[in-house]
């Protein structure tokens, strides 16, 4: 059974139809073209998928694209203010806070809203934000750098408590 | 997968009738049921998404003292509020176990319940606070149950199909108890219980257990009592032997299987430890020196 979801993505009212059974993350790259979010597992344990919904965190894998309908929805699309990229993007380049890269739309969603709700976060706090977005590659600890250089204004000492 | 016809009832009227139909399943995270679906281990052929019904998004204190949940707020939303989070310091631990931020923006107390996995990590604690469900059938009959009675099995549960809760029901925490929900998982974050123990311990004014309940995750076909440990505490000054010998009957009654996460020997073994080491917690919140 198809029908139209209205909602608004990175601040442009869209349309689009969609099977029952399709979820967000389906909506936004097959059918909107939106393939800045990865499918990773497509089951929550990854993150790859992590858009905001209403400024909240979701994986889109597990959101039904029914449910979007009326919903403010923000993808790594929508981060860069034109060809300026977001402070949270720059500081992964310059902090190799991303390799393959596979996990970096979802980790930017994540740095975004957790610096929305709270701007200086300790390096606790940035790992446990990020806790749902698994990285095959950095080893986290640049990633985690690169979100508290944003945070604090400069580079500070990130390494977890053993 | 079936098709799936996706509603979004704004009343619990509409939400009743929706439930009545043939294949209808309530949504309320789905952050068990669409994988779920999607995997093909549940079927539905209606969706009936509970989120946008102003009385299922209800959190508040009745006059008495217990908390009203409504049954589509999510696990972030519980947090969100400092009273509550004060006065259910270890409930809400326990539900902030539940997966990453991006899952607990979604994933309810409810939820968690009605999906009825025996690693259900906010549930020990729900039923060792005497947490009460209220239930409307698809005939629009309104029930009350304790939420021990909600589990019957991996995935199985009491409710019949068509049967909507709406809310849980918290009461305040009695005076001179604590609560502390314990699990073990290998990765710190994003894993199932591999076990756990929910423990709540109330003293009387000589310092005595006057109560303990004790509720096993992931070693059980449900949340298990551990009733042989319960008993042994009831009537005794809390002391480190008292809790190891708890903890050693806990792991001894409780009845886990050997599965791809651990064996059964060692789920006993973590429950044995878990149980201590959560009695010893709920101690020291007391104010309690353990001789
Ligand atoms: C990556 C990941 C990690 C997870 N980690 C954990 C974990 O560490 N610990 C843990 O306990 N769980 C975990 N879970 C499971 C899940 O997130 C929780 O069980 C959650 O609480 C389910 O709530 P929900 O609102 O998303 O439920 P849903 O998926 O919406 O519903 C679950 C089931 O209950 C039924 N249901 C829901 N609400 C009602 C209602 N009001 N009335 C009648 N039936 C209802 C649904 O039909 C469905 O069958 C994890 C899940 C994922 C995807
Ligand atoms: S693709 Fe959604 S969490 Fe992995
Ligand atoms: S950069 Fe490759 S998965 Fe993170």
């Amino acid at each position: 059974m198809k029908s139209v979801i209205t909602c608004e993505i990175n601040g442009e009212p869209r349309d689009a139809l969609a099977d029952g059974r399709d979820t967000l993350l389906e909506l936004l790259r097959d059918r909107l073209g939106l393939t800045g979010t990865k499918e990773g597992c497509g089951n929550g344990n990854c993150g790859a998928c992590t858009v905001l919904m209403n400024g909240e965190p979701v994986c889109a894998c597990l959101v039904l694209a029914g449910e979007a309908h009326g919903a403010k929805i923000t993808t790594i699309e929508g981060i860069a203010r034109g060809n300026t990229l977001h402070p949270v993007q720059s500081a992964l380049i310059a902090h190799g806070g991303t390799q393959c890269g596979f996990c970096t739309p979802g980790i930017v969603l994540s740095a975004v809203a957790l610096l929305d709700r709270n701007p200086h976060p300790s390096p606790h706090e940035i790992r446990h934000a990020i806790a749902g977005n698994l990285c095959r590659c950095t080893g986290y600890d640049k990633i985690v750098e690169a979100i508290a250089a944003v945070a604090h204004g400069t580079n500070i000492d990130v390494k977890p408590a053993p | 997968m079936q098709e799936l016809a996706y509603e979004r009832p704004t009343t619990i009227a509409k939400a009743v009738a929706l439930m009545a139909r043939d294949g209808a399943r309530a949504l309320a995270g789905g952050s068990d049921l669409i994988p779920q679906l999607r995997e093909g281990r549940r079927s539905a052929s209606v969706i009936v998404d509970l989120k946008h019904i102003p009385a299922l998004n209800d959190f508040r204190r009745e006059p008495d003292g217990t908390w009203r949940i409504g049954a589509a707020l999510s696990v972030a939303k519980l947090g969100a509020h400092a009273e509550f989070a004060r006065e259910h310091a270890a409930l809400l631990a326990s539900a902030r176990m539940i997966g990453s931020l991006q899952i607990q923006a979604r994933a309810t107390l409810a939820g968690n319940l009605c999906n009825a996995a025996p690693s259900a990590d906010a549930v020990p604690l729900l039923i060792a606070l005497e947490a009460i469900v209220e239930i409307i059938s698809a005939d629009g009959v309104l029930s009350r149950a304790g939420v021990e009675s909600i589990a019957t099995g991996p995935g199985q549960t009491s409710l019949v199909p068509g049967d909507l809760v709406t809310t849980v029901l918290l009461p305040p925490p009695e005076p001179r108890s604590a609560a502390c929900y314990l699990r073990f998982t290998p990765r710190r974050e994003m894993d199932i219980a591999i076990a756990g123990s929910g423990v709540v311990l109330r003293l009387d004014d000589k310092g005595v257990i006057a109560n303990a309940k004790i509720f096993l995750a992931s070693v059980a076909p449900k949340p298990m009592r551990a009733s042989t440990a319960q008993s042994l505490l009831i009537g005794q000054k809390p002391s480190a032997a008292l809790f190891t010998a708890a903890g050693a009957a806990a792991a001894a009654e409780c009845r886990p299987i050997s599965d791809t996460r651990g064996s059964a020997d060692y789920r006993r073994e973590l429950v044995a430890v878990l149980t201590r080491r959560a009695l010893a917690d709920c101690a020291r919140q007391l104010g309690v020196m353990l001789p």
